[in-house]
């Protein structure tokens, strides 16, 4: 899985501009796929049926989008203005480098500021080198994400974009090795979950599944000073419990926490305080959706270097196919 | 067009309370459209058939309400405490006079004269809970004979010619809506469902059923947008600027819009000389951000004329934009199925 997950990781795809990531999907994924197609949003939904007769339709969904910024202006002097592109704060924007879809490298720069305030979005430029608005190389509109080559190291896979390649990595992997089970698993690389979980709506829509799961990061409490949270890297995917955009389906959040005690996976349980995932849309699609959702413990979170543990992600793995071969509502 | 705009600017049509405005675009495009009718919320449908339609549906909309007060308590002295309904700046309300109610009874919206006012208190900005309408009354039983809580109210400005340029109110999206009935003079290879939405301004929620239900193979969406082109000595671009032509969008925060779609418009408008601009991304929300989240997903993008001061008692437009939009959208509309096709249905898989 490492080789996938470096290629997710490293690839350019800022939310509304997920094309590269989903060739890269496409690619690993389509032969073992029964069905395989994009959706009018550019959702790559991709069906394996594990079992003849009735199954129910189970729905995990990964995304393919990270944050980035958005030129807003090029002024004559060649810098640009930029807005975020989903949860992005200036802090983390002001001493990074980014790279646009075009291969161009952008550095930050911030304006003076008084004392020792936090620059705000408008307070800081990004400057490719240009010397005018002329011969600048990237325009309004264009988006730049963090420019991070992926390591691993110490049993931990760091690189950009963890939220949510590490997903894709993960669902892509269940997707290949999935052979039998009691589901038809329809597997869903979903667009802009960073812009409000909107691939996930129309997608869910179209698949109307029986049972939801969604497959993405989440925040971590061990690190020095941190806000409290009963999470750790290492110690097992996450069992989510509940975030600020959904609960957990309670048979399906206990039927995957008496999956890991059976197989003897080590999982953690998850309580969110702040952010969602595409289960928050996929619950609440046409007469609701049972959804639950594993979480892959993350450190750093939205800034450019994230931390995950690589055994967490290999048990994330056999947690979900466990799940698929014992839903909780079958047939 | 812009006597059309001159006609539908005046009307009050507060977002929850759009009939005036309905009844009035329903009269005008009766004479083009081959059925119309009205959902539970309100929304106003405008079908234009073709004579070969195989089942293709283009949804092009535009919303019929305005941002506006609500009146939220009437004082024991008559005065009106009021609340914003979509996005006001309580700045802009000051000073101005306002049309309350069914029977747009008129108010004034009072501010301390400046021998009284204190040199702090003319720096302060008002919120929305320091502004009060004053219809007259000199006690709440009084003023109870004209007016009740949930009272919608809007400003009384009347629609001229200023220079080369046109001023009026809710000219977001009332152009939108001029736009949309020269539309449906047009005729097309497929049907048209030409849809006057309700309540954008309080949260995109028309077009979220409107979308569902007409199940679109695309929709165009016709927007008033924000126009900051005043001179400012610092170069950080602007979102668009007046008689610079129509906008196209490729972002806003409600949507990301269809590219299929926006390289279309933009091939367009190049091809045949139409001034166009493109939106700073990222500035404000439309109706696409309902429709394209509808069923398996609606292609969307949105076509917006620029406005000055927007979401004020006074807005400036420069009429040859509008007839720019209209321009874009005849050169294209074809263009534009022909980007993104027929979609399948949205029914589930069995």
């Amino acid at each position: 899985m490492e080789d996938l997950v470096r290629r997710l990781s490293e690839a350019y795809g800022p939310s509304g501009a997920e094309d590269g990531v989903r060739e890269i999907i496409r690619e690993e994924i389509k032969e073992h796929a029964d069905e395989i197609r994009v959706d009018s949003m550019g959702n790559l939904v991709a069906r394996k049926r594990l079992a003849d007769g009735k199954v129910p339709r189970i729905m995990i969904a990964a995304h393919m989008d990270e944050i980035g910024v958005i030129v807003t202006h090029v002024d004559e002097k060649g810098f640009l203005r930029v807005a975020p592109v989903g949860g992005l704060s200036a802090l983390f924007v002001s001493a990074c480098t980014f790279v646009f879809q075009n291969g161009i490298v952008a550095s930050a720069g911030v304006e003076p500021l008084a004392g020792n305030n936090v620059p705000s979005m408008d307070k800081l430029y990004l400057d490719v080198g240009a010397s005018s608005k002329g011969d600048c190389p990237v325009s309004v509109g264009d988006i730049a994400v963090y420019r991070v080559s992926f390591q691993s190291q110490c049993g931990r896979w760091i690189g950009k974009s963890m939220d949510d390649r590490i997903g894709c990595a993960i669902l892509a992997t269940l997707f290949k090795q999935a052979t039998q089970g009691n589901s038809d698993l329809y597997a869903v690389f979903t667009v802009q979950e960073e812009l409000g979980c909107r691939g996930a709506v129309t997608s869910a829509f179209g698949i109307d599944p029986h049972i939801a799961l969604a497959v993405d990061v989440t925040r971590t409490g061990d690190v020095p000073e941190c806000l409290p949270m009963n999470v750790s890297l290492g110690k097992g995917p996450a069992i989510k419990v509940k975030d600020s955009g959904m609960i957990a389906h309670p048979a399906v959040r206990e039927r995957l926490v008496h999956l890991a005690e059976e197989k003897n996976i080590p999982y953690q349980l998850e309580v969110l305080t702040g952010g969602a995932t595409d289960a928050m849309s996929m619950q609440l699609t046409r007469e609701g959706v049972p959804t639950g959702c594993v979480s892959i413990p993350s450190r750093y979170v939205h800034q450019p270097g994230q931390i995950v543990d690589c055994q967490d992600c290999l048990n994330a793995v056999k947690l979900l196919d466990a799940f698929l071969d014992k839903p909780p509502f079958p047939g | 067009m812009i006597d059309t705009l001159g006609l539908l600017s005046p009307l009050p049509g507060v977002s929850g309370q759009e009939t005036p405005v309905r009844e009035v675009i329903l009269d005008l495009a009766a004479r083009h459209a081959d059925e119309a009718s009205v959902d539970s919320m309100g929304n106003l449908f405008c079908l234009k058939k073709s004579g070969n339609n195989q089942g293709k549906r283009v949804m092009v909309c535009a919303h019929m309400d305005e941002v506006g007060l609500m009146v939220a308590r009437i004082d024991s002295n008559g005065l009106l405490q009021c609340r914003a309904v979509g996005g006001i700046d309580p700045r802009v309300l000051m000073a101005q006079q306002v049309s309350v109610g069914k029977d747009g009874i008129l108010g004034v919206i009072g501010l301390k004269p400046i021998h009284l006012s204190k040199p702090e208190e003319r720096t302060k900005n008002p919120t929305i809970q320091d502004i009060f309408v004053d219809v007259g009354a000199s006690s709440h039983e009084e003023a109870l004979q004209s007016v009740h809580v949930g009272d919608v109210a809007t400003f009384t400005t009347r629609f001229e010619r200023v220079g080369d340029l046109v001023k009026g109110k809710a000219f977001d999206d009332r152009v939108g809506c001029a736009v949309l009935l020269e539309l449906l003079k047009e005729e097309f290879p497929w049907d048209l469902h030409a849809v006057f939405t309700v309540q954008e301004e309080v949260g995109l929620r028309g077009a979220k059923v409107a979308a569902f239900r007409l199940d679109p193979d695309l929709c165009v969406v016709l927007e008033g947008t924000v126009c900051d082109d005043l001179p400012d000595k610092k170069d950080r671009g602007r979102t668009t600027r007046l008689g610079n032509g129509a906008v196209i969008t490729s972002r806003d925060r409600s949507v990301v819009c269809d590219p299929r779609l926006v390289s279309t418009l933009m091939k367009v408008a190049e091809r045949e000389g139409i001034p166009f601009q493109m939106k700073r991304p990222l500035t404000g929300g439309t109706d696409a951000g309902s429709a394209h989240l509808t069923g398996t997903g609606v292609p969307s993008c949105v076509v917006s004329t620029p406005c000055r001061y927007i979401h004020s008692p006074a807005s400036l437009l420069n009429p040859r934009d509008v007839e720019t939009v209209l321009r874009l959208l005849r050169a294209s509309l074809e263009e534009l199925y022909s980007a993104v096709g027929r979609r399948s249905s949205s029914s589930p898989p069995c």
